[in-house]
Formats: C-alpha cells, structure tokens, sequence
C-alpha cells in the first residue's frame, strides 16, 4: 500500500468544478424527461431497451463524474469491468437456466 | 495494523491511503451491485414471464411521483459531489451546507416514498393483503419485487442519511477539511450508488405502459 504523506498525496487531487457537475446534472435532467417521454409512445419491445439505455448513459455520467471514476487510476476502472462482466455472467446463466428448464 | 488518528492531532506523520479507502468503498460498492443485481436478474425473469400483467400492474404507480423522486436524488448527487469541490476549495460553510441539503433532499424522498406506499396500503395493496392475493400471480410478484427493491433502496437512503450526517460532524469539527477529506469522498461515493440503483428503480416500475 502506498502511504501519502498528508501534504503531497501521490496521486494529484483532481477539483472537478460546479459548472462541470451542473451540466452533468441538467444531462442527467434531460434525460430523465426522455425516458419519460418515451414511456408514452408504444415502441413495443424497444420499451425495455430505451429505458435501460437511457438508464446506462446516466449511470455512466454519474460514475465518470460525480463518482470521479474519470479521473482515478486505471484499475478502478479495471475493477469495475470485472463486477460488471461478473453481473452479466449471472444473468446470461439465470437466463439459459429458464429458457431450458 | 494501522492505527486510525485523527489527522489534525498527529499532523504531518499520520499514516494515510486515499486511494486504498475509496477503493475500499468501491469494493464493497460491488458487493452492492450483486446484491441489486440479483434482485434485478429475479425481475427480469418474472418481467419475461409475465409481461402483461407486470404492464397492468405498473399503470397503479403514481409516475409524477417516480418521476419526482427521481428528480430529487439527481439534484442530491450533485450536491454531494459540489461539496467536495467546495471543501478542497476550503470553503467549510458552503461544502456544510451542500451536505445539509443533500440530506433534506434524502429527507424528502423518504417521505414522498412514505406518502406512496401510505396511499398503496390504504388500497389495499400491500404484501399478502386479500386484495392483492386476489389478483394474477403475475400483478402479485410486481408487487413483491416492488416493495423489496424499492424498501431495500429506501433503506439505503437512511443509511446514506447517517453516512452523510457523521460527515456533516466531522467537517463542523474540523477532522474532515481540505486537506483531509477522503471519508466525505467515500460517503459521496455511497451516496451516488443510492442514485444509480434509483436510476435503474425508476423505469423498471414506474414507466411500463
């Protein structure tokens, strides 16, 4: 483990500013009234895939900035990718054990 | 081991790993993430099985509210996140009061929920309740799935609320300030997990239609 002395961090702190997170914010605004908006038109079985779509591009802008990830070492990024393809795995398997049982 | 001190005590010797605590928090924000995720795999199985009868279920979700709710966590990640900006800039009062809000905002969406499940038990529609039990299995398992994830989420909320409120402690003591506020920054972290799970709540409940 890397011990920081408290003055000079080894990793330089990046500020992020409030114009950066407030457009974010009104990204993240904008796209929660096109995920509702799109929940009134009948898109049959493209409902599902435009909600977690628009579900996933949000998520990204809240990890990538407001969770900093963006601007962190490689590995968070690298653990990340390791839960998600663990989640993905989970969820081909429930699927291939429902659609064969 | 590693004996935890208060910084502002020990000054220039304390032992300190920014990026081990917040990977720590990622780590355990995994955990989190099969936790919601195997609830979500358990949703989209029953979803795939019983579509129109989840579609039936969702018109009974009041969607101003969702969409409400929604609105108010979004607005508390940003606040959580200005905070930290405005603590590195050391500017104690504003980042104090970028936490306070965050936790009204926690606040009013805990009582939005509380006023939405209010309304669904004075229906008649809560677990096992003979209304319910009268409908499609189908309507029966939306409901289920409803109140466990949203409840698991609201849960979070008041634990985010807690997290949140230490910090707001350590930052009026003086502990956690510009120099020192990787626990603010693990706390935000929690918090926008909070968010993302919602993200993800919102649509999945409230917009089938």
């Amino acid at each position: 483990m890397a011990a920081n002395s408290p003055e000079h961090p080894a990793h330089a702190q990046h500020t992020v500013s409030y114009a950066s997170y407030l457009l974010i914010w009104l990204g993240l605004i904008a796209l929660t009234a096109i995920t509702v908006a799109a929940a009134g038109i009948d898109l049959g079985r493209w409902v599902i895939i435009t909600a977690l779509g628009i579900a996933s591009i949000k998520t990204l802008l809240v990890l990538a900035i407001f969770m900093h990830l963006k601007f962190e070492d490689q590995v968070f990024r690298i653990f990340l990718a390791v839960a998600l393809v663990t989640l993905a795995i989970f969820i081909v398997l429930t699927f291939f054990d429902y659609a064969f049982h | 081991m590693t004996t935890h001190t208060p910084s502002a005590a020990v000054g220039h010797h304390a032992h300190r790993d920014d990026v081990g605590s917040r990977m720590g928090m990622w780590l355990f924000l995994f955990t989190e993430l099969i936790l919601f995720g195997g609830m979500f795999i358990a949703y989209a199985v029953y979803r795939f099985k019983y579509p129109a009868e989840f579609q039936l279920a969702a018109t009974e979700l009041d969607t101003f509210v969702g969409t409400l709710n929604t609105i108010i966590l979004l607005t508390s990640s940003l606040t959580i996140a200005m905070s930290i900006t405005a603590l590195q800039e050391g500017r104690k009062a504003l980042s104090m009061l970028l936490v306070t809000l965050t936790i009204l905002l926690a606040f009013g969406f805990l009582v939005n929920k509380y006023f939405e499940w209010g309304h669904k038990f004075a229906v008649g529609i809560y677990p096992r309740s003979p209304e319910l039990l009268a409908r499609t299995s189908g309507e029966v398992l939306y409901f289920g799935l409803y109140y466990v994830m949203t409840g698991l989420h609201a849960l979070h909320v008041i634990i985010g609320i807690v997290v949140l409120a230490f910090n707001l402690v350590f930052i009026a003591r003086g502990s956690v300030h510009a120099g020192a506020f990787v626990k603010l920054e693990t706390g935000a972290l929690y918090w926008h997990l909070v968010d993302v799970i919602w993200i993800f709540l919102f649509p999945l409940f409230y917009l089938i239609h």
